[in-house]
């Protein structure tokens, strides 16, 4: 069965690409634009076609396409993060890896079940995984796509040189997957730096606006977090009761086809009615996942990449202070005192320079946040309008047929 | 041996005629009060009765009774009609975890909906039963209905619905163990059985899927319910003020929403699903009733064949030619030929009052279930109402973020 869904045509219509990039409100402009044209799902993997579109003299050509995998994301996004440079900057978030696992099991016990249940079941349950999977992909997508058209926006990390390798080299990347020991690193240097936000969290900052920016993120992330997890909740049982409705209309339909007297017609067109409120139902549970908690999981990730910001910042002026006290006792032993004068001005002019960026970019990070709930909470009630406006009509149009018929 | 289907047409029709009358009656079961302590605690419902027929003294009038009460009545109708082929509707289930929490004094939810359960299955049982013309006719449902005191039901155990049940299922396997299998002559009997049978599956399976939806509407409302908490919170701790405020709003919105959630799983569960079980209990009374017709054409064989037995032996008296024996063996003759006619006529009777009551059930449920389904659909109707009004007062504040 999976057969069918793995050398997958272009999933993608183009009204689709228009919806995309929903949760950042990017300004696009001539210069740099990136989408994911096509994607492609293959057994264990996904294939992204990153189309780039740019007019800077660095490429090659004006117009061009490679095809990327989930690592190379995840590359592109630690040699941001791993940039000195960029200690200063918001570094967008990672794409999340594509989950297909959990559908995949469903589609395969659907598979196994398959004599258990009435030929008609069948296709209405494979129709609807299938749905599932399609919706799952177009995320993966999404996520992939946003992220890139972030670091497009971005006027410095525009420029990066594995940026544009990224979008130009058209072989494999050869970027491997990070083996235990470099994952065991990372975690233990993840470990440190929680350590160390702890600690260095502690001293106020003379600055106003960061001292407030730090209390602010901090409470902030981890409401988002809870309101996300919440979200993921409720959509899920809104998508179970959908799905009970489902199966309502196929008992309906089984009872109406058997009954000899005249409920039958009742239960017919009863069960006609399930079976498309279901389907609004469904999209509901779909559309508040997209608009909701996608949103705001999405800002969990950018909360915690501010937050890094911070300790970066953070780290860097403890590095300062640090680098004060010894050029004094430099100079009180008059020892050594070029080398540490020298180390003492490095550490100054890195603080200087991250606190400069990091005041603008979390003024960004305001306004796109401000933009992109706007245009989703918007959205979502739109949505939900529509959807219950649908749903009122069927359901007063069936109960007028059926109060006509007794 | 078959049995020739007569109808006493006549009869039927005036019956008819008065079944076609509207039952102006009316019961209301209410007001549940804890009466005692303890484990000795127990409910009392009252039970209203409102009626314009002249067979009661007054039009309108109350009476206390307790759980047990119920059960005593459904096993005196039950024991004085089943087994000539009357559908009794079956009393609701006894349920010692859900009343041993209410004895014990818990006032938790769990409990007033157990108790609220309990309350709406009294009713339906009691308008079910007065529905029956022939049951509204008994005296001792109008002593229940009525008389201010009631005697104790004695031995409501083995009475319950689930003894009734227990005693028709055992009736069920005594007849599938019948080395003889019945000559049916009327194919209607088992083409109706057959039908039943199909309808209590499908039944079943609709009322499964219809409670999985109601534990999934009151799962979905404490999911909206903590995500509104969760997004006040997010509100509170957004800097921006517009967004702030919408945010607030939106966690307002999903409380609504989560209020409305909870009164449709009402909806689901006691306008739905309380029907399905109903109906899956009523068609056991049914099946039941089916089988003592099996009981009594197995009563009637066997006094035929008894019949046979004794003319054989009168035979061989009097072949033997013993005058004191021969005697004895035409008593003999006399009195099972007096039974098989009694058996016949009552196979015939079973037979027709069953034809009778499957007619009267079949539109009974015709009716009982076009009405809910209409019940139902227009509760889904109000919730879709009531979020087009939630969500529209919303949107004006998701744009005035700015």
């Amino acid at each position: 069965m999976m057969e069918g869904l793995d050398d997958g045509p272009d999933f993608l219509s183009e009204e689709d690409r228009g919806l995309r990039a929903v949760n950042v409100d990017l300004q696009s402009d001539a210069a740099l634009q990136v989408d994911i044209s096509d994607a492609l799902s293959e057994r264990d993997k996904v294939k992204f076609t990153v189309h780039t579109k740019s007019s800077l003299p660095n490429f090659k050509q004006n117009e061009f396409s490679v095809v990327r995998q989930h690592e190379e994301f995840i590359w592109l996004h630690d040699s941001f993060v791993e940039n000195e440079d960029y200690a200063g900057y918001i570094i967008p978030p990672a794409p999340p890896r594509p989950d297909f696992d959990a559908s995949r099991e469903k589609l395969q016990k659907l598979g196994e079940g398959e004599g258990s249940m009435t030929k008609e079941e069948f296709t209405k349950m494979k129709q609807e995984l299938e749905a599932e999977y399609l919706a799952i992909f177009k995320k993966t997508v999404a996520m992939h796509e946003v992220f890139l058209c972030r670091v497009a926006a971005h006027p410095i990390l525009r420029k990066d040189l594995n940026f544009h390798v990224f979008l130009e080299y058209n072989q494999d990347l050869s970027v491997r997957g990070k083996n235990k020991k470099e994952k065991l690193e990372d975690f233990f240097k993840n470990m440190v730096k929680s350590a160390d936000g702890v600690i260095v969290s502690g001293v106020k900052d003379v600055d106003d606006f960061f001292e407030h920016e730090r209390t602010f993120l901090l409470e902030y992330h981890n409401r988002v977090k809870d309101a996300s997890a919440k979200s993921d909740r409720m959509t899920r049982s809104h998508k179970s009761a959908a799905d009970d409705y489902n199966r309502i209309g196929s008992s309906l339909y089984a009872l109406g086809t058997q009954d000899s007297t005249d409920v039958c017609k009742f239960f017919l067109k009863v069960s006609e009615l399930f079976d498309k409120t279901r389907k609004i139902e469904a999209r509901v549970s779909a559309d508040e996942d997209l608009k909701l908690s996608d949103l705001l999981k999405y800002y969990l990730r950018e909360s915690q990449a501010a937050k890094d910001l911070l300790y970066r910042r953070s780290r860097s002026l403890v590095d300062y202070e640090n680098a004060n006290k010894a050029l004094d006792k430099a100079r009180a032993k008059n020892k050594d005192v070029l080398q540490a004068e020298t180390s003492q001005q490095v550490c100054c002019q890195k603080f200087e320079k991250i606190s400069e960026s990091a005041k603008q970019e979390l003024i960004d990070f305001k306004t796109r946040r401000v933009a992109a709930f706007r245009k989703n909470l918007v959205e979502l009630a739109e949505l939900e309008l529509k959807h219950a406006k649908g749903n009122l009509q069927l359901l007063q149009s069936c109960l007028a047929v059926l109060n006509g018929d007794t | 041996m078959s049995a020739p289907v007569i109808f006493d047409r006549s009869r039927d029709e005036i019956e008819e005629e008065a079944n076609g009358d509207v039952f102006d009656i009316e019961i209301g079961v209410s007001d549940p009060e804890k009466v005692g302590d303890g484990m000795n605690a127990y409910m009392a419902y009252r039970v209203t009765t409102k009626t314009s027929l002249s067979m009661f003294n007054k039009n309108e009038f109350s009476v206390k009774r307790r759980f047990s009460d119920f059960l005593g009545l459904h096993s005196k109708l039950a024991t004085k009609y089943l087994h000539v082929g009357y559908i009794v509707p079956p009393a609701p289930e006894k349920s010692i975890v859900g009343m041993t929490k209410v004895k014990v004094g818990k006032e938790d939810s769990s409990s007033t909906e157990f108790v609220e359960k309990r309350r709406a299955a009294l009713e339906r049982y009691l308008q079910r039963t007065v529905k029956h013309p022939t049951l509204l006719q008994d005296p001792d449902l109008r002593q229940f209905l009525e008389s201010s005191e009631l005697p104790r039901a004695v031995n409501t155990q083995a009475l319950s619905g689930a003894g009734i049940l227990r005693m028709v299922n055992k009736a069920a396997d005594a007849v599938n163990k019948m080395t003889i299998k019945m000559n049916e002559s009327d194919a209607w009997f088992e083409e109706k059985q057959q039908q039943f049978e199909n309808l209590d599956q499908q039944l079943r399976k609709l009322h499964a899927s219809v409670e999985a939806l109601v534990c999934h509407r009151k799962e979905l409302s404490a999911n909206t319910a903590a995500f509104a908490k969760s997004a006040a919170m997010l509100g509170n701790s957004e800097d921006h003020t517009a967004l702030s405020r919408a945010l607030s709003q939106l966690a307002e919105v999903e409380e609504k929403i989560d209020q409305l959630h909870q009164e449709q799983a009402f909806a689901d569960f006691y306008v739905f699903s309380e029907l399905l079980s109903d109906y899956i209990r009523l068609i056991a009374a049914v099946k039941g009733v089916f089988d003592h017709r099996m009981k009594c054409w197995q009563k009637w064989d066997d006094a035929q064949i008894t019949l046979q037995k004794k003319r054989e032996a009168e035979a061989k008296m009097m072949l033997a030619n013993k005058p004191d024996k021969i005697q004895q063996a035409k008593n003999e003759i006399r009195e099972w030929e007096a039974k098989v006619q009694q058996g016949e006529r009552d196979f015939e009777q079973i037979s027709k009052t069953i034809r009778k009551e499957v007619g009267r059930f079949e539109k009974e449920r015709v009716k009982d279930f076009k009405t809910v389904i209409i019940k139902y659909l227009e509760s889904l109707v109000q919730t879709q109402q009531q979020l087009i009004k939630y969500w529209e007062a919303f949107l004006p504040e998701a744009k005035a973020i700015a």
